[in-house]
Formats: C-alpha cells, sequence, structure tokens
C-alpha cells in the first residue's frame, strides 16, 4: 500500500508539488487529473525516484523515502508506463517484456495476455501505436510491481483506440491486482477509469474523491469547470435549498452557509420545453451531438445556461423555450465572491 | 547539463591536436612575396573558375533532379534516387581518370565503339567531372528541403490561376533557396579540396600545384599555397555558417503522378548523368579489366589500405567519444567540438603538406604509419563525432527512466541499454572512417611510407606512368567501396539533410 505524506518537489527555486498526500488501498486506480503543466507527471517520478522531493515521505512496503533518505528509483518496486512508451529500441518485444525476468514463462503469460504473441520477435520500431502501448504496460507488469505508475498513457494514440485500450489496462490492472496512479489531463479518462480522482491545480491537489462526487460536489469552480461542462446560475442560499430565478432549487453548500451563490448546473440537470409561447427563456445558440442536442439558452434577466436534451427535441436559434431543472439531487452552491 | 564536465580535457586536447596542422603550415610557409604575380593569379582564378562553375553545373543538374525524385511518384522511386545520389559516394578522382581516357583520340570509346570524341580535359574537363560529381549534395539538401514544404501553397497558387511551372518557379524555389545553397556550397568546398581532378585534367588550380611543389621540394611554396587555399576554403565555410535553414509549417509534400507509360520520360534527362558518372566508369575499368586483367596488381595495396583505414577508424573513434561527450555537455565543450571540424575543412593535399612537414620537424613520426593515419584522423574526425554524437543524443532519457524503474542499477542500465544504443553510432563512425580513408588520395600521396602503396595511390602511379589498363583492379575496388560507403551513408545516421529515406518517417 502507498502511503504519500505531505510531498513537495521543487525545480529550482520553483516549487512545482506542494504538500501532496495520497494513500491507495491495495487494488485501487487513483486518476490524476489537471491541466497541462500542473505537476501530475512531476508527481509520478517523484513517487518513483526519477526527481527528487524537497520535502515529505513516499512509503511503499519495505521501504521509506523522505527529502533526506533518497531510495533509488530500482529499490522501489514500482512499474511504470511512459507517455511515450519509452520502449528499448535495440531489443526485441518478447526482450523488453522480459528486461530483468529470468522465467520465460512469465514473459509467455504477458505475451498472450495482452495479444502480443505474434509480435514477439518484433522490434518495438515496427509496432503501431496501441500495440506499443500494450508492450509497455505487460513491461512493467511483468516485473510484478507493488504499485503501477502510469503517465497519460493514452494520449499518443487514436481516438478510437483510446476507448478499447482504457478498458483493457483497468481490467488488466484489476487482474493483476496492483494499485495505481494513472495521470491524464483527459476528463472522460479521469471520470471513467479510477476508482478515486485527485484533480490538481497548480501542484495542489484540491480534491480526492470518487468521480461522482467529484462531478458533482467539484470542492472549487476550478474542479467543477475542469471535469465538464458548467453553468453557473445565480441564487439566494437559505439552509440546504436556495431561491433561484427559477424556482426553490435543493443546494449542497460548498463554501458558504448562506447567502449570495452560484449553483452548479451540468447541461443535463435540466430539460427544455419549446413550442410555448410564454416560456421563460430563448434559445441562443445549438448544437447537434448525435445522440443528443446542446443548446445554449438565455433565461429572462440575462442568465445564460447550457442544457443538453434527446435528439428529439428539436428547436431553432431564436425559439422560445420553457427551461427548468429537473434535477433530483441538490446542487453544488459556491460563494458568489469566491 | 554538468558545469564542468570530465570529458573537457580530453576533447580540449584532441581540439589542440587538429588545429595543429593549420599552426605548422604558418611556420612552413614562405614569404607572401609573390601574392601579386601572373603565376599566383592565375591559380586564384582557376580556382575560383573550377569553384562556380561547379556551383553553377550542380545547381542546374541537381535542383531539376531533386524535384523529380521529391514530387514525381515513379515506380521504384528508392532506386532512382540511390543511383542519382551514387556518384557522391564515388570518389571524383575515379571519374576524372576514366572520362580522361574515355574521350578524345585514341580514347577508349574511340578503341571500343570506333567513332571519334573531342579531348576532355582542362577546365572544361575538370567543370564537367566535378559538376559530376558535386550535383548530389544539391540534390540531397534542396529535396530536403522540397519534401518540406506543404503544397497547400502551391494548391492555393493554382486555384488563383498560376500554372503548374510558374508554380514551380514561383511558389516552390524561392522557398527552397536555403537548401540549394546549402547544397552549393557543400559543393563548393568539394571543389575547391579536390586533387585527383584538376590534376588528371591538368588545370593548374591550387590543390594540383601544391602537389608540384611538394614534389620539387618546395615545400615552403607549397605552404604558402596551402594558406591561401585555406583562405577561401575559410570563406566558403563561413558562408555556409550563415545559412539557416527555416523549417515551414510542416504538412503533405506536393505529389506528381506521371500518366500510365510515361514514367520513363520523365527520367530521360537524368540518362546523361547516370551515364557519365556511373557507366561510364564502370564500363571503363570492365574493358580494362577483361583486356589485362590483374596484371601488376598486388593485394597489398588492397591489405595495405585496409590495414591504415582500420587503425584511422580505431583511433578516431576512440578520439571521437570524448569530443562528442564534451559536445553534450555544455558550452566550452562545444566549441572544442566545432574546432575539430576544422579538419573536415582542410584540403587533404593540404593535411599532407603540414603533416609532411611535422614529420620532418619530429623524426620520431617521419615516414611512419602513424603520421598517415595521423592525417586520415584529423581528416575523417568530425564523421566519427557527428555519428555517435546523433546517437547519444538520440537516445531517449525516458528509456534510462524505464529502465531504473524496471529495477536497473546505474551500471546495468549503462551496461544493457545506453552501451547498445551508442555503440550503433560508434560502429557506424568507424566504419564511415574506414571508408573514406580508403579512399583518401592526396594525403596519402605525401604521407606514404616509402614502399607503401595503397590502392589510391597505386591508381595514380598507373595513371602517371600511363599504364591505364592496370588500373582496373583497384579502380573496381575502389568503386566497390564507395558503394559500401554509399549504403552505410543511407541507412541514415550520417547527417540529418543527408537522410535519403527522411521522407517515410512514421
Amino acid at each position: 500500500m502507498l502511503r504519500v505524506k505531505n510531498m513537495s518537489v521543487d525545480y529550482g527555486a520553483t516549487r512545482v508539488v506542494h504538500d501532496l498526500g495520497l494513500a491507495l488501498a491495495d487494488d485501487e486506480i487513483v486518476t490524476l487529473v489537471g491541466p497541462t503543466g500542473c505537476g501530475k507527471t512531476t508527481v509520478l517520478q517523484a513517487i518513483a525516484g526519477l526527481v527528487p522531493m524537497a520535502t515529505g515521505e513516499v512509503a511503499l512496503g519495505d521501504w521509506t523515502a523522505t527529502a533526506k533518505h533518497w531510495v533509488p528509483p530500482e529499490k522501489r518496486g514500482i512499474g511504470m508506463v511512459f507517455q511515450d512508451f519509452a520502449l528499448f529500441p535495440h531489443l526485441t518485444v518478447e526482450k523488453n517484456i522480459g528486461f530483468r525476468l529470468d522465467d520465460p514463462a512469465v514473459v509467455d503469460h504477458w505475451l498472450q495476455r495482452l495479444r502480443l504473441v505474434e509480435k514477439r520477435h518484433a522490434r518495438p520500431g515496427t509496432l503501431s501505436g496501441g500495440q506499443k502501448q500494450r508492450v509497455a504496460l505487460a513491461r512493467a507488469l511483468a516485473h510484478s510491481p507493488k504499485l503501477m505508475l502510469l503517465d497519460e498513457p493514452l494520449s499518443n494514440l487514436d481516438a478510437a483506440l483510446k476507448d478499447s485500450l482504457r478498458r483493457e489496462i483497468r481490467d488488466a490492472l484489476k487482474a493483476a491486482g496492483v494499485p495505481a496512479i494513472w495521470v491524464t489531463h483527459d476528463q472522460d479518462e479521469a471520470l471513467s477509469v479510477g476508482d478515486r480522482l485527485g484533480v490538481l491545480e497548480h501542484g495542489r491537489l484540491v480534491q480526492l474523491d470518487d468521480p461522482e462526487t467529484c462531478f458533482c460536489r467539484p470542492a472549487s469552480r476550478f474542479v467543477a469547470g475542469f471535469l465538464g461542462e458548467a453553468s453557473f446560475l445565480a441564487g439566494n442560499l437559505a439552509g440546504d435549498s436556495a431561491t433561484t430565478p427559477l424556482g426553490d432549487i435543493p443546494a449542497w453548500p460548498v463554501d458558504t452557509r448562506e447567502g449570495a451563490v452560484d449553483l452548479l448546473l451540468r447541461p443535463d440537470d435540466c430539460s427544455l420545453v419549446g413550442d410555448s409561447a410564454d416560456g421563460n427563456g430563448q434559445v441562443r445558440f445549438a448544437q447537434y451531438e448525435g445522440g443528443t442536442w446542446l443548446y445554449a439558452v438565455e433565461v429572462d434577466g440575462g442568465i445564460h445556461l447550457q442544457v443538453r436534451t434527446s435528439h428529439e427535441t428539436r428547436l431553432a436559434v431564436g425559439d422560445r423555450v420553457q427551461l427548468q431543472v429537473t434535477t433530483t439531487h441538490p446542487l453544488a452552491a459556491f460563494s458568489r465572491t469566491a | 547539463m554538468n558545469r564542468w564536465s570530465a570529458s573537457w580535457p580530453l576533447a580540449g586536447l584532441i581540439a589542440l591536436v587538429t588545429v595543429a596542422p593549420i599552426v605548422v603550415l604558418f611556420d612552413l610557409a614562405d614569404a607572401p612575396t609573390g601574392l601579386f604575380e601572373a603565376r599566383n593569379l592565375g591559380l586564384v582564378a582557376n580556382t575560383l573558375l573550377l569553384t562556380a562553375i561547379t556551383v553553377a553545373g550542380s545547381v542546374l543538374v541537381g535542383v531539376p533532379l531533386a524535384m523529380l525524385t521529391a514530387f514525381v511518384q515513379l515506380p521504384w522511386r528508392r532506386f532512382w534516387l540511390v543511383l542519382l545520389v551514387a556518384p557522391l559516394a564515388m570518389p571524383s578522382y575515379i571519374g576524372a581518370f576514366t572520362l580522361y581516357a574515355a574521350f578524345g583520340p585514341g580514347g577508349e570509346i574511340e578503341n571500343v565503339l570506333g567513332f571519334a570524341t573531342p579531348r576532355v580535359s582542362g577546365l572544361a574537363g575538370a567543370s564537367l567531372v566535378m559538376v559530376l560529381y558535386t550535383y548530389p549534395f544539391v540534390l540531397l539538401t534542396t529535396r530536403a528541403a522540397l519534401l518540406g514544404q506543404d503544397a497547400t501553397l502551391v494548391n492555393a497558387a493554382r486555384s488563383l490561376g498560376t500554372s503548374f511551372w510558374i508554380c514551380l518557379w514561383r511558389v516552390v524555389l524561392p522557398r527552397a533557396l536555403t537548401g540549394i545553397a546549402a547544397g552549393a556550397l557543400l559543393g563548393a568546398l568539394y571543389a575547391l579540396s579536390d586533387f585527383g581532378t584538376p590534376a588528371i585534367m591538368g588545370l593548374d588550380t591550387f590543390t594540383r600545384v601544391i602537389y608540384v611543389e611538394y614534389n620539387a621540394f618546395g615545400l615552403g611554396q607549397a605552404a604558402l599555397f596551402s594558406l591561401q587555399l585555406l583562405v577561401i576554403v575559410g570563406l566558403v565555410l563561413y558562408l555556409e555558417s550563415r545559412v539557416k535553414v527555416t523549417p515551414e509549417r510542416p504538412g503533405r509534400c506536393l505529389q506528381v503522378w506521371p500518366r500510365r507509360g510515361r514514367a520513363p520520360l520523365w527520367l530521360l534527362p537524368a540518362l546523361p548523368v547516370v551515364l557519365l558518372a556511373i557507366v561510364l566508369p564502370l564500363a571503363v575499368f570492365g574493358t580494362w579489366l577483361w583486356r589485362e586483367g590483374a596484371e601488376g596488381f598486388e593485394l597489398s595495396y588492397a591489405w595495405n589500405s585496409a590495414r591504415a583505414s582500420f587503425l584511422a577508424a580505431v583511433v578516431a573513434v576512440i578520439a571521437a567519444l570524448p569530443v562528442a561527450h564534451a559536445a553534450m555537455s555544455g558550452r566550452a565543450g562545444r566549441l572544442f567540438e566545432r574546432v575539430t571540424y576544422l579538419g573536415f575543412g582542410v584540403p587533404g593535399i593540404v593535411m599532407g603538406t603540414a603533416l609532411v612537414y611535422l614529420g620532418l620537424k619530429l623524426p620520431f613520426l617521419y615516414q611512419t604509419l602513424a603520421l598517415l593515419v595521423l592525417a586520415y584522423v584529423l581528416r575523417f574526425l568530425p564523421l566519427a563525432v557527428g555519428t555517435i554524437r546523433s546517437t547519444a543524443e538520440g537516445l531517449d532519457a525516458g528509456v534510462v527512466n524505464a529502465a531504473r524503474v524496471l529495477g536497473a542499477g546505474r551500471r546495468e542500465v549503462f551496461r544493457r541499454v545506453t552501451l547498445p544504443l551508442t555503440m550503433r553510432g560508434v560502429t557506424a563512425g568507424a566504419a564511415l572512417v574506414f571508408l573514406e580513408a580508403m579512399r583518401e588520395l592526396p594525403a596519402t600521396l605525401l604521407l606514404a611510407p616509402t614502399g607503401f602503396e595503397s590502392l589510391a595511390t597505386y591508381l595514380w602511379r598507373v595513371y602517371e606512368a600511363g599504364y591505364f589498363g592496370r588500373a582496373a583492379v583497384p579502380g573496381l575496388m575502389l568503386v566497390l567501396i564507395s558503394g559500401l560507403g554509399l549504403a552505410l551513408m543511407l541507412s541514415g545516421e550520417r547527417r540529418a539533410e543527408f537522410g535519403v529515406f527522411g521522407d517515410n518517417r512514421p
């Protein structure tokens, strides 16, 4: 089980990771997500011992590394999958996977598990992106790590491949029973892959919770905006309900108990009914998405909200509509001043 | 990057050794009294004329061929490209020798085919040979520039009403100018340093008269000529350093699909070049081989060449390692690396002159194989440094990290990952130096110990003695070695702008 306490990392005089704390259960997958340059990759490299820590402590199994006492990467028993795969170009697939293994049976097992048997004698240069990714994963898992670190493992791959590989990697990790930290900048990936989700902003872990909580009850406006399309509806909070131009709505206070708040509305928290001459808003923008339509609606009084409807609701820009908040769960409420 | 690298003192020392020959020349040279006399001015004029004609000719031949190989989707594209680049790998003295022997009254063309041809010699002959063997420089650099151009601009110009050929002239060529210039300047350097061609064609350029002076025991005069030549070389090197290739926005390269059955027509213009530069030398050597066999040839010549070249390759690689390491670790190191590149610009005949003098001053070196090996190393060190450096730089830090997180310690990573990956560069560098040294003529002529005959020097003696037929075996061997050199070069590790196969990276 991995324990990270108060970990900070400096690049020269700049602190890029601040006081990070994290603990992983036995076969848990945690995704770390954040915009480019937020320190995600650095967190992984510090845990792996590839960059030094400025403060804090990392412990896994029988070793504990601190800022003073560095444990070299080869003594940590951590498997890593790199963004650019980092396969050894001079070795075949088979030799890559068995880099430090004595038992050919283990190599065979992973070749089969990740559908690479036919490519066993190929050099990495001749493989497709998806194959390289599977070799990288097989190589890391074959060395039976106590923890896996995946650094944007899908970012160099085609969109079509991402979905299937995402599932394949998750299944392989779960089957091997290895805990993992999976870094990504893709919200969909972050929400769908991890048992828990950590959001990094400027090197700080601003929220660490299960994906659903992070999505519905984000700890900050930044998290709300980063994890999905967010609209905000002004209201006045009292107790567990807020009064808004769209009626009283159950609310879940994030950073304030009462007073002026913004409620977080996701595009699927609302519904639209068209053709009503006396609706409460007007369609400003419409975008067809295949199975759904995304509408931007200006509610009378100047509130702009986004609504996603089924493909059967067909509205034109300029149509009058009746907009209703239909969700039953309380909406996250952020203090207006924040 | 380290502030201070352990490789610096060694690299500095090697850099110092590489400038030594140039310094020596200043000590050796006669007082520069006759610089403006008719003979000296004639030399300058001949040298510059040959260079200028070479540049013009190689651009005229190289640019259209670059367009052909870059844009036109011919069957067997790779093959044509390799064939058209092949003259680059052949030593020009082979071309000069065979052209000289083939044309003119009593030449091989008249002997075999029975019709008279004009003599090929003098400025015209030397220029023809130089163009034939330098246009591939222009072809390669121009082709690289053309492949980097996005075809959208051509399409835009055509949609604005410009015809295809005008597009080439107004939209494509101007953007390839720096590429063309880079190749042309390489050609100019080659023309300035080449000894064999003007010597065989009887054109008095600096390289030819340096050799004449050397034979007449006029070392001081030879050094003076050498320094003048170095000034011109320095000028070209300076111009070359000013050529900056600005990369364009990446995009798909223009493609021209020839109509069915018309492909051979596109290749027709390249035919004379291939005939003169490749087919003719092979045919002439073949005729001689058939007529005279291996008469006069001893296997020891090939063995001598191989031995000296092998030593040079080993020494060059050993010297290149610290230089390459230094070049990757800081500013002073890069300076040392730049300095070692000087040797590449020093013409072989000049290097020979300087080292002959060094041999006279340091008797323990005089007439030894060591001195010849030193000359090879000084001239071809940059080849080894370049390949080693580019492979080491291409070494991805991620791979080292990957090995370490898999549990390999520093030593194991070096032994199992870093070393094998760099070894390719080391081997390639050694092979390049070996092949270049095998073909080297002028420095070998000046520095070979008494009784040491190599393939190149034997070819030269045969030419001087007029026993042309005996050139067949060494000539064909040198062509074969050149072919190996070409194959190695095309395997892609030499220099990025020469990456012939660079267009099909994933």
